[in-house]
């Protein structure tokens, strides 16, 4: 779903000419048979999922009696459904984009040393420690953010709540500032489970920078910090928002640590811009009542808002699309 | 020494038998009658009463402890039968059993007999059997109210005072209406921070069934799965008791064998008649006080959340195992006869109650077994 791929390779893109140069052999044809049955099997499979939220989500949002996208009321039983997604919508985003403020510029730093500052006997290893940050499962995250980390960051989030309160993101928040389970701490720990996809997405592309480049940077006089800014992240930026995309489209789509940390509002609490609340966001909402979908309106209507996630998810990832497309336009 | 130790080998020893005894005394009622019919798959005997095959139940999470442990305990005498309960929910339970998926189902509330949404699941589900469903009360949950408060050893609540922590009018420890119930008690200043399950739960449903009951003005939203009052919303019951075990001056509402693992104190309830103490035979008190809301061996209960009975404890949540009461397949009837018999056995009762729940007061359980052996 969130596959913007590499385009960092230097050599023009091959596909066309493949196909023409068949043989016509047995292996050829079995194995262009292969992939091109492969990929159509991924583009199936997303519409196929798709097709399904459509179809669910469809009826619940016919009775639908509020605009479903400005609204923040979740009544899905009953004879007069009210629902909309502007609450989690808020939540969903806010909590991302706090993730990857954190993770990219980490990341890429992380990704920089890695790859141009250390020593060869560290590098490896300590790639294979971020990599492992990778395999921890999602409710390991979410009990360690609640019962470990959260509690270190409560002085942190009072801290701003007190001299940063007239900026609304971070206003104290009635008695949940002192608590784990709000937005910022989700946003942190989520910013430590992309970490790991950033950094070894964007080491891959820092270590692919053509000898060339660093060398006529350094021929010309630059320092260690010139050349990299000058060669190694022009090169690396494409690479660098796909690693991101990639990132976010986890942020955006993680289920269970969220629901672990976050707390739920009660119904009709009304909006507030700050960081230091509760909330829901489209997975864990859907996450926590899950359990008791006994009717298809109600199913239809958590549905729904599954699939404003995966039309997000879309759109992200289109944006970056079309930031890496024009990056290209302009390199070549 | 040494005899002491003898002592204690020999005592080893006799249990030892005992045990031995007691499995051999399982095995034979076992396969006595099986021998004479060879591949049945349903063998009952006169006092073993054990059968070979799967039984499937879904449904109600709140009962999933209690289960397991009477499955555990059926499973020491009639270890062929493999009973396996997924704790999806209620409503998830209930779906399951009218479409065939599952022999029984538990829910937190009995089968509804209004329409929603255009179906009635009553009648859903006697159609699935081809015969009544009965709803059959099995395992009682009282509903702790747990608190966290550095001092207080011992809080009373109303269930005014309940209602209007609950929704946010009363917002400290210190406040006239909560010192006029704990005379004596030194009440501190902190903020009342209450937590609320923010996934939809039977707990919830029966905790706001009990405020809408006992305080209709103070608490006047619909009852509901999902929460309607104020706070702040964790995911499931460990969550809650986690979240107030964390936060000075929390509160919440839980089944008691959370409470009592996250060692949190929680409240006397004086609904009118003096503060009682949440007990198993508290808790069966007012079981005994719900009147009958089915007819012959359909034992859904209507509970009394109001009641005034001196020394019930009115919070609580019964569930159901949702059976049929004529099973298409015979087989099936016998099996799920077997295991619930078990069930509602004294000393099932008895052992979940160690685990937080409460046993089925004497008079329901006979009523309840009478229901069980109807089952065909």
């Amino acid at each position: 779903m969130t596959s913007v791929t590499g385009v960092s390779a230097p050599d023009p893109s091959p596909t066309s000419s493949v196909a023409s140069r068949s043989t016509g052999r047995l292996g050829d044809r079995v194995f262009s048979g292969l992939s091109i049955g492969a990929g159509t099997l991924v583009v199936v499979l997303v519409l196929l999922i798709g097709l399904f939220l459509v179809t669910q989500a469809v009826p619940a949002l016919q009775r639908n009696e509020v605009n479903f996208l400005t609204s923040s009321e979740w009544t899905v039983s009953g004879e007069h459904p009210r629902f909309g997604v502007a609450g989690l919508l808020w939540v969903t985003v806010v909590s991302s984009i706090i993730a990857m403020l954190l993770a990219v510029p980490v990341g890429v730093a992380v990704a920089l040393f890695l790859t141009q500052y250390a020593p060869t006997w560290l590098a490896r290893p300590a790639a294979g420690t971020i990599d492992l940050l990778a395999a921890v499962p999602s409710i390991v995250y979410g009990l360690w953010g609640l019962r470990q980390f959260g509690p270190v960051l409560v002085p942190v989030q009072q801290f701003f709540a007190q001299y940063f309160g007239w900026i609304p993101i971070f206003a104290p928040n009635n008695g949940l500032s002192g608590n784990v389970s709000t937005i910022f701490v989700v946003g942190v720990v989520l910013a430590i489970m992309i970490l790991p996809i950033v950094t070894a997405l964007s080491r891959e592309v820092f270590a692919q920078t053509p000898r060339a480049h660093i060398e006529g940077a350094m021929a010309l006089g630059a320092t260690k910090w010139e050349t990299i800014r000058t060669a190694v992240l022009p090169f690396g930026k494409p690479g660098v928002i796909s690693a991101a995309m990639l990132g976010l489209g986890r942020a955006l789509g993680e289920t269970l640590a969220v629901t672990i940390i976050l707390a739920t509002l009660a119904p009709g609490t009304p909006w507030v811009a700050s960081l230091f609340n509760g909330g829901e966001t489209f997975a864990s909402k859907i996450a926590n009542n899950a359990g008791e979908f006994d009717t298809p309106q109600k199913t239809g209507a958590f549905l729904a808002a599954g699939l404003v996630l995966f039309l997000l998810t879309f759109v992200v990832n289109a944006i970056a699309r079309i930031v890496i497309e024009r990056r290209k336009a302009f390199s070549e | 020494m040494k005899t002491q130790r003898l002592a204690v080998v020999s005592s080893l020893a006799l249990t030892g038998v005992l045990a031995l005894a007691g499995c051999g005394g399982g095995n034979s009622g076992s396969t006595n009658p099986g021998g004479g019919g060879g591949e049945t798959q349903a063998a009952e005997s006169g006092d073993g009463n054990c059968f070979s095959g799967n039984l499937t139940a879904e449904g109600s999470s709140a009962q999933k402890n209690a289960f397991e442990e009477a499955v555990n305990l059926y499973s020491e005498n009639c270890q062929d039968a493999k009973i396996s309960y997924n704790p999806t929910g209620s409503g998830a339970g209930i779906k399951q059993f009218i479409a065939g998926q599952v022999n029984f189902a538990g829910s937190d509330s009995a089968l509804k007999t209004e329409a929603k949404d255009g179906k009635i699941e009553q009648q859903q589900a006697d159609a699935a059997c081809a015969s009544p469903a009965w709803n059959i009360p099995m395992v009682t949950g009282p509903i702790a109210i747990a608190y966290n408060v550095p001092g207080v050893e011992k809080l009373t609540l109303t269930p005014a005072v309940t209602a209007d922590i609950f929704t946010g009018k009363v917002k400290t420890w210190n406040d006239p209406a909560i010192a006029k119930v704990n005379a004596g008690v030194n009440l501190p200043a902190t903020p009342i921070k209450p937590f609320f399950r923010s996934d939809e739960s039977g707990t919830t449903e029966n905790f706001t069934k009990y405020l809408a009951a006992a305080a209709p003005k103070n608490w006047t939203a619909e009852p509901a799965k999902k929460w309607s009052g104020k706070g702040q919303g964790v995911e499931k019951s460990a969550g809650v008791t986690n979240g107030v075990k964390g936060t000075e001056g929390g509160i919440t509402y839980t089944e008691l064998s959370y409470a009592k693992d996250a060692g949190l104190k929680y409240a006397q309830i004086d609904n009118g008649a003096g503060p009682v103490e949440l007990t198993g035979e508290s808790v069966g008190k007012a079981v005994a006080a719900a009147k009958p809301a089915g007819e012959g061996n359909d034992l859904k209960l209507k509970l009394d959340y109001a009641t005034k009975e001196a020394g019930a404890y009115p919070i609580l949540l019964v569930t159901y195992e949702i059976v049929c009461s004529t099973y298409k397949d015979q087989a099936t009837g016998t099996n799920v006869r077997s295991f619930l018999t078990s069930f509602a056995s004294q000393d099932t009762q008895t052992a979940i109650e160690e685990i937080g729940y409460a046993p089925l007061p004497a008079e329901v359980r006979s009523k309840v077994e009478t229901a069980i052996a109807a089952i065909k």
